[in-house]
């Protein structure tokens, strides 16, 4: 079984190479995400809520984050994965930054590097327990897509996820249009975050709410309601 | 009735980590529990990690303590390496290391508070599954379940050190009174600029709560002074 040697058991105690690992089940768990594509790039909402089983434990947790110049991810699902998940992507922009070239990540490789760090995860029995979505808009072009803790990814013009997949998708499709304005793509994700309010239990009474829109390079939006 | 002594020792435990303006106190109750057997009714669940970062446990002992023996190990050496003292971040990232790569193995709930110079006195809740989440304050432990409530009502920003420890006292006190799994003594360790003062207070100095009654030297003391009346059948 495990050694008592003091290097091999430090080198197996910092990475995860002790025992047959994979995660059994979510502790701290962040519910839906909604995302929409509006006229001018993108919005986000996503509660702020972090339950521990039937418990609503945290009520500051922020589960909308913006990666590199171009995107924002936004994570439902178990918290610490979604941590170390934000670890891989800040070593993915730093290592991008670095090049020095101009060229910076968008939403679409951030997306796809997403993706396939999920997928492998979830072939070694290991998945990454989160169901993400990733948007972002460069040069003026915008992006949204989701990725889900076994691999299963696609883009779309509005994402949800958890209970927002049931809840939140049939608004979603009835009163989507291209070329929304803010202010009607805000009250429409009110009216998802509404919804899932009343009928998910896991949700709490306080939002994030993140804007993406492409004229200044890094202008996020955020408003808490 | 199954007393399940060969139950892995577990501190089923009230933890709670507070900030204050100017530092942090972390209180805890001292019981240690083997199923139904009190394992050991004077445990000390704030353990030092280094001289201004403490660490309140919770969940199994033997994790519990082996987490927080490798980090103190490693602050250590980050310490001698850096040449100042380890921030309570540092200190908190390692719990999260540790509990987060081994999260299948580990059975355990922390909480990590401590002055630096930096940042002055931070609290950083580790639950289980290794989620690090910093705080102004955080509770755990089984006996956490019987806080929400209180602290959702009583806690204020920019308290004074001596509220600070009146409401760590006040709430593992209230905590044990209702959880069987916490129980003994409620000690307290409040960390800042000027150093670490650690506290005790046994269950004469806590307040009573409902139902419960003063306590008594001894059952002779009750007795009246003549004999005890018979009973009117």
């Amino acid at each position: 079984m495990n050694s008592i040697d003091a290097t091999i058991a430090e080198k197996g105690l910092m990475s995860s190479e002790m025992g047959s690992e994979r995660t059994l089940y979510p502790y701290v768990t962040g519910t839906s995400v909604i995302g929409i594509k509006y006229k001018d790039g993108i919005l986000m909402a996503a509660d702020m809520g972090g339950s521990y089983g039937s418990t609503l434990r945290y009520k500051s947790v922020e589960r909308l984050k913006p990666i590199g110049k171009h995107s924002l991810i936004g994570a439902s699902g178990e918290i610490s994965d979604f941590q170390e998940i934000l670890r891989y992507l800040d070593e993915l922009i730093l290592y991008d930054n670095m090049w020095d070239d101009g060229n910076s990540l968008g939403p679409k490789e951030v997306h796809n590097y997403l993706t396939r760090v999920m997928y492998n995860r979830r072939n070694k029995f290991n998945p990454l327990w989160n169901s993400l979505v990733l948007g972002g808009v460069k040069n003026g072009q915008k992006y949204l897509g989701t990725v889900s803790m076994i691999g299963v990814h696609f883009e779309d013009n509005h994402i949800a996820t958890g209970f927002g997949n049931h809840l939140a998708r049939p608004i979603l499709r009835k009163e989507w249009h291209e070329n929304l304005s803010f202010e009607d793509g805000v009250k429409l994700l009110e009216k998802c975050m509404r919804v899932l309010l009343y009928r998910d239990r896991s949700a709490v009474n306080k939002l994030q709410v993140w804007c993406l829109f492409p004229f200044v390079t890094s202008a996020f939006y955020p408003l808490f309601s | 009735m199954d007393l399940n002594l060969d139950a892995p020792h577990s501190m089923g435990t009230t933890i709670v980590g507070v900030t204050y303006d100017g530092g942090v106190v972390l209180g805890a109750d001292s019981r240690t529990s083997t199923g139904m057997y009190v394992a050991n009714r004077a445990s000390d669940k704030i353990t030092q990690l280094t001289d201004n970062v403490y660490l309140c446990r919770s969940g199994s002992a033997a994790d519990s303590q082996v987490v927080s023996d490798y980090v103190r190990y490693f602050l250590h050496q980050h310490t001698i390496q850096s040449g100042q003292p380890a921030t309570v971040k540092v200190a908190a990232n390692l719990i999260r290391l540790l509990s987060y790569n081994n999260k299948n193995m580990l059975q355990t709930g922390l909480i990590v508070g401590g002055w630096d110079k930096y940042e002055g006195g931070k609290i950083y809740g580790v639950p289980l599954g290794g989620t690090i989440l910093e705080q102004p304050f955080t509770i755990g432990g089984s006996g956490s379940s019987y806080l929400y409530g209180f602290f959702d009502q009583t806690w204020k920003e920019g308290m004074s050190k001596e509220e600070a420890e009146k409401l760590v006292v006040k709430a593992v006190s209230l905590a044990i009174a209702r959880d069987g799994a916490s129980g003994g003594v409620v000690r307290t360790v409040i960390i800042n600029s000027e150093g670490v003062t650690r506290n005790f207070y046994p269950g004469d100095t806590l307040p009573l709560w409902h139902e419960e009654l003063e306590p008594q030297n001894s059952l002779l003391d009750i007795l009246s002074s003549t004999s005890p009346e018979p009973m009117s059948t």
